[in-house]
């Protein structure tokens, strides 16, 4: 365990600095993937498969070969065979069930797995010139009748083991005799509830520059997880893993996309390859519902069993996913009710529809943004019957320890959290009872829930270059996709060097920098903050011993232990006017610049340790409950996250995260037909995405008490944990509002006035 | 999209002999699908042509026609140039002050950037949002006649509950038209035949087993205004959706009331998103006559307004919906309740959603 001591002096760390790349987004100086200027590139544009489940016939390419500009039509009768996915990426589980991505490889054979399906890439010279083209492709197919919904699917369902190959991430749980206890307990219930298709609809499409020279492959990619994405193209083209090369600067939003569909990425680079020429992929917005993932639907059916004052007795979480036929991918919905309440039985079922629909993905909170929605609502539901406040209801069964493993919690202040956020909030002056708060002509109604995330740490790698003339730059291949990476490492980088902020640089967004994982999980501060945080003790370590060892320093012949290092400068901790630059010492010992290299990774005392971070939000919402309209007036959510890093950025990735929560509650829904299994909501217009008028008054606390054993930084993530629960505090308050239990989402106006 | 030939023109008559020429060859419905279409704000036009749902092989930008002009009408009135904005006519000061409901309803739609381009007589123009009828590969009688109708069968959450077929469940998607349909609005068309007005209430058609045909206009006939005929009294639009911006209506109401004296001389009920075209619900306009505006009275009329619709298997809400935003179109335009915001904006139209900024009427 490291010892506090060895802390760097915290001077940015902690403070909110601004983003460091608005003036270049807000400008438009920051350069996306599909901004590069790439000399001679040409434009691709991928013909969809009409049908969901089949071979292709036959494949007529003449009259788009001979559309003005169309310079080749790929398909599988000329793309180049490719390797398989590989099973694995920076240790996590690729392929088979509960794998996170796709195990089928582009235009490789006639097969066809869900209607929309890439069947050809058309390379003009114009982007307009290939999406005319894509249309006078023409394809025969020798049509199979698909399976195109959850019931369908189910009656040949697996049982997912894990999570992307997590043993922690188990998805079959027991702990003890659950149906016996549910038989005992003196109070019971037990409700269906029901989450739909969402997309993650990033405001940046997938974008991919794609070129070969020789044997190499460099990618411009909207990526947020490059070193994986090299990885995949690597091994399928069977090239060692430095021919292979991705960046990604900037990313325009992912919520969980963008990290594990390797099939853009591969069909641009197969369009590369065959017309010897780079080329750029934009997918429209329709494409962002076929190849860019989803959040799986769920129905969860919770059976609650509690003692006559709600301690939970026996919880049991079973739920119906769904993926597609060509990845396992699980969506985890029972992850959050495996640690968030003290039940002595617990029963954790997952059943896995496979389906001839687009894959889904991992989104924003996976597991966690259905499942602890329907159980938050179940506490809610237990509460309403005992008639017990909420709070009350939650504190009876809190969790001291972690209930499945027995560990302590690393940290965990969930109890100030309920008392900060009540306070806050106003909770007091709720009323229990439902439909009787009244404003004119609207039910007003108020609603809690407890919300968690695993703070999970991965194995990471950082840079640092330290320059003669005083600047530095840290390197890791990390991303920014929207969440401050750029501000955040900055800070940590300066702290680390000990040197000023404005002096320091912090470069992401490539493979060709040290190992990160993908961007996702909320573990990315904590992971790669520690590299960040090692490669800089060593460069001041490396820095102090060339200024004792060097006879014309003043420091020469002093103990290292005596010395410490602040603004870029090394001196006596005793007599701080003692001391010189690191660029005079650099070049005294003509050395420029001093590079230094370390990778971070998790602690093996972590074992010990529960990590999670929790939270308390709570919700106000206004219902017209003639026309069904609700609108979300106030949210307040107070977080126990560890240290924080910079408190703009944490609050603003609260703000994205229960706004991403606000969608999810009232409105966001994709649907395909269930007789073709071709998406029905394709475009913006017909997905509903909350916008600035959908915007509530957002009040956030952190308690930002550092985590012990979490690193040095003692920092746990904060990218998902907005979107827990604030979907379960929203549906509350609407059933304080009504009086009505809506268990399926979005809650949509015709929802909330059935029956009125 | 499908290449096309684009042309300016530069004069009202140059577009019409254009058109003219294009309908004498190719008889085909103007709806901009096929052949010589008009562009104007192109906000609907263009996505359409990049979905390759409509593929005209030659575009007349009429964009800069001096048709962009809000005029005063002899007697009252107003004529509304087919090129005006949607921006420009929603804040124009005789429109907020004397139709607000039309303000209200043109702030109801789209965002502000589609508005500053949309024309007034391409929004009569815009086609369905029925998703079937972007998805080439779907059947669609309204795309491509005769291939049947996806929607029926499919998932029809949008779609119409009244005066659909047996060919097309499809609704019109426009807030504008709605509360110009219960203004009386009147459509000015030039052609090469003369010039003809058409009331607004038949501009627009039901789908029968002709659904590629959204309006009466033919081919050769463009829009050179929308006239608003005099109106003193309340007119109002309530809208519901799934959020408060950018979102087409579930269902709509525009209501205009003439009263004199505690009594309601006229009233006119436009429903919007529930049918192929706004619609008219005669009987429970006339129930409306003579009466004294009260609840009861809105209850019965909303119940006639609907007299006949027909759910399919997903939209069946919109008839309970349809008759609550009526009777709350109803009440507050006959001022027994509050707007939930000011007279002429998109609060005082917003049912939940944005009337929150506004807060209720306070």
């Amino acid at each position: 365990m490291p010892e506090k001591e060895t802390l760097p002096p915290l001077e940015a760390v902690g403070k909110p600095v601004r983003r460091q790349d608005a003036r270049l987004k807000v400008t438009g100086a920051a350069k996306y993937s599909a901004e590069y200027d790439v000399p001679n590139v040409k434009y691709g544009f991928v013909v969809e498969s009409a049908i969901a489940s089949g071979r292709i016939k036959s494949i007529d390419t003449t009259a788009a070969k001979q559309a003005t500009g169309v310079i080749e039509v790929v398909t599988h009768l000329n793309a180049p065979r490719l390797f398989p996915i590989p099973n694995e990426a920076m240790g996590t589980k690729l392929t088979g069930d509960g794998g996170l991505s796709e195990m089928q490889q582009p235009l490789q054979d006639d097969d066809i797995q869900f209607a929309g399906q890439p069947v050809a890439l058309v390379v003009a010279e114009t982007y307009e010139q290939a999406r005319y083209a894509a249309h006078l492709v023409k394809v025969e197919y020798d049509e199979h009748k698909p399976v195109v919904t959850q019931e369908e699917g189910l009656k040949s369902a697996t049982l997912p083991e894990s999570f992307g190959g997590n043993v922690k991430e188990a998805l079959q749980v027991k702990r003890g005799n659950t149906s016996e206890a549910l038989r005992n307990a003196p109070v019971r219930i037990e409700h269906d509830y029901n989450t739909p298709i969402e997309h993650h609809n990033p405001i940046e499409p997938v974008s991919v520059i794609a070129w070969w020279d020789n044997d190499k492959l460099t990618l411009y990619e909207s990526s947020r997880f490059v070193e994986g994405m090299q990885k995949v193209y690597a091994e399928s083209w069977g090239l060692p893993l430095d021919n292979v090369r991705v960046m990604a600067y900037f990313i325009g939003g992912a919520f969980g996309s963008k990290g594990f569909q390797f099939r853009n990425g591969i069909i641009t680079a197969l369009g590369a390859r065959v017309v010897g020429r780079p080329v750029k992929l934009v997918l429209p917005r329709q494409q962002m519902f076929l190849y860019a993932g989803h959040r799986s639907p769920t129905r969860q059916k919770l059976t609650l069993g509690a003692d006559k004052n709600g301690k939970l007795l026996a919880t049991r979480h079973e739920s119906a996913i769904q993926t597609s036929t060509i990845s396992g991918y699980a969506e985890p919905a029972g992850r959050g009710t495996k640690i968030i309440y003290d039940s002595p039985t617990m029963e954790l079922v997952h059943r896995q529809a496979h389906v001839n629909l687009p894959s889904p993905c991992p989104m924003r909170a996976p597991g966690e943004a259905p499942g602890v929605w329907a159980l938050e609502c179940m506490m809610d539901e237990l509460a309403a019957e005992l008639k017990v406040d909420p709070i009350e209801l939650r504190l009876r069964s809190y969790a001291e320890t972690d209930p499945q493993t027995g560990k302590p919690w690393s940290s965990k202040h969930l109890k100030e959290c309920y008392d900060k956020g009540a306070k806050r909030f106003g909770w007091n002056k709720r009323k229990a009872t439902p439909r009787s708060n009244r404003d004119g002509r609207y039910l007003v109604g108020h609603g809690m829930a407890t919300t968690m995330y695993p703070a999970e740490q991965r194995r990471a790698g950082a840079t640092a270059t330290v320059y003669a003339d005083g600047h530095a730059i840290v390197r890791s291949a990390t991303h920014d996709q929207g969440n401050g990476a750029y501000t955040t490492f900055r800070q940590i980088s300066a702290d680390a060097l000990g040197m000023d902020l404005e002096k320091v640089h912090f470069e992401l967004g490539d493979s060709n920098f040290p190992m990160s994982p993908a961007a996702g999980g909320s573990v990315t501060t904590a992971t790669v903050g520690e590299a960040i945080l090692k490669a800089g003790h060593e460069v001041r370590h490396k820095l102090m011993g060339l200024a004792v060892d060097d006879l014309q320093s003043p420091l020469h012949g002093q103990k290292l232990d005596d010395l410490d290092v602040k603004n870029g400068r090394v001196f006596l901790k005793s007599k701080p006017e003692v001391g010189e630059d690191f660029g005079t010492i650099l070049r005294r010992a003509k050395i420029d610049p001093l590079l230094t290299e370390s990778a971070a990774e998790p602690s093996p005392e972590r074992e010990k340790f529960t990590f999670f971070s929790f939270g308390a939000v709570f919700a106000e919402v206004r219902v017209d409950e003639e026309l069904g309209a609700v609108r979300v007036m106030r949210l307040s959510g107070v977080y126990d996250m560890g240290r924080i890093i910079n408190p703009r950025m944490a609050e603003n990735q609260l703000h994205g995260g229960m706004m991403f929560a606000v969608g999810a509650t009232l409105m966001e829904e994709t649907l395909y037909d269930p007789r073709t299994g071709r998406a029905v909501i394709r475009n913006l217009a017909d997905y509903h995405l909350p916008g600035i008028t959908d915007t509530p008054q957002i009040d956030i606390e952190f308690l930002n008490i550092p985590d012990p054993h979490m690193g040095e930084l003692g920092a746990r993530g904060l990218g998902e944990i907005g979107v827990v629960a604030t979907t379960a505090a929203i549906t509350n308050a609407i059933y304080n509002a009504t009086g009505k239990r809506i268990r399926e989402l979005p809650i949509t106006p015709d929802k909330v006035m059935a029956g009125v | 999209m499908q290449p096309f030939r684009y042309e300016r023109a530069q004069a009202t008559d140059d577009a019409v002999a254009a058109i003219a020429a294009e309908s004498s060859s190719r008889p085909l419905p103007n709806s901009g699908a096929t052949g010589i279409a008009l562009l104007a704000g192109g906000t609907s036009q263009i996505d359409l042509m990049k979905e390759m749902v409509h593929r005209p092989d030659t575009l007349i930008d009429i964009k800069r026609l001096p048709l962009s002009q809000i005029t005063a009408l002899p007697g009252g009135g107003l004529r509304i140039g087919a090129n005006v904005t949607n921006t420009a006519l929603a804040h124009n000061t005789d429109v907020k002050k004397n139709y607000p409901g039309l303000a209200e309803a043109i702030l109801s739609g789209a965002s502000p950037q589609i508005r500053n381009m949309a024309s007034t007589a391409g929004n009569l123009l815009q086609r369905t949002r029925c998703p079937y009828f972007r998805d080439l590969v779907a059947p669609c009688n309204k795309r491509e006649p005769g291939t049947g109708c996806a929607a029926i069968g499919g998932i029809n959450r949008v779609h119409a509950v009244l005066g659909a077929s047996q060919s097309c469940i499809a609704t019109h998607p426009s807030d504008m038209c709605v509360a110009l349909a219960a203004l009386d609005a009147v459509v000015q068309v030039q052609s090469k035949r003369g010039n003809r007005s058409i009331p607004f209430a038949e501009f627009h058609r039901l789908p029968g087993d002709t659904p590629q045909k959204d309006t009466m206009l033919e081919p050769d006939e463009l829009i050179t205004s929308i006239d608003l005929p005099a109106f003193i009294g309340n007119s109002h639009y309530v809208k519901v959706r799934e959020k408060a911006s950018y979102a087409y209506a579930l269902v709509s109401v525009a209501t205009a009331l003439e009263m004199s004296g505690g009594t309601i001389t006229r009233g006119r009920i436009a429903l919007g998103s529930v049918a192929h075209k706004p619609w008219r619900p005669e009987r429970a306009e006339q129930m409306l006559t003579g009466k004294k505006p009260e609840m009861a009275l809105f209850r019965q009329v909303a119940e006639a307004a609907f007299d006949g619709a027909k759910p399919l298997e997903y939209n069946r809400y919109k008839i309970p919906m349809g008759k609550n935003a009526l009777v709350r179109c109803l009440m507050e335009t006959s001022e027994l309740m509050p707007l939930p915001g000011p007279a002429g904006t998109v609060f005082a139209a917003s049912a939940g959603g944005a009337a929150g900024l506004a807060g209720d009427g306070k």
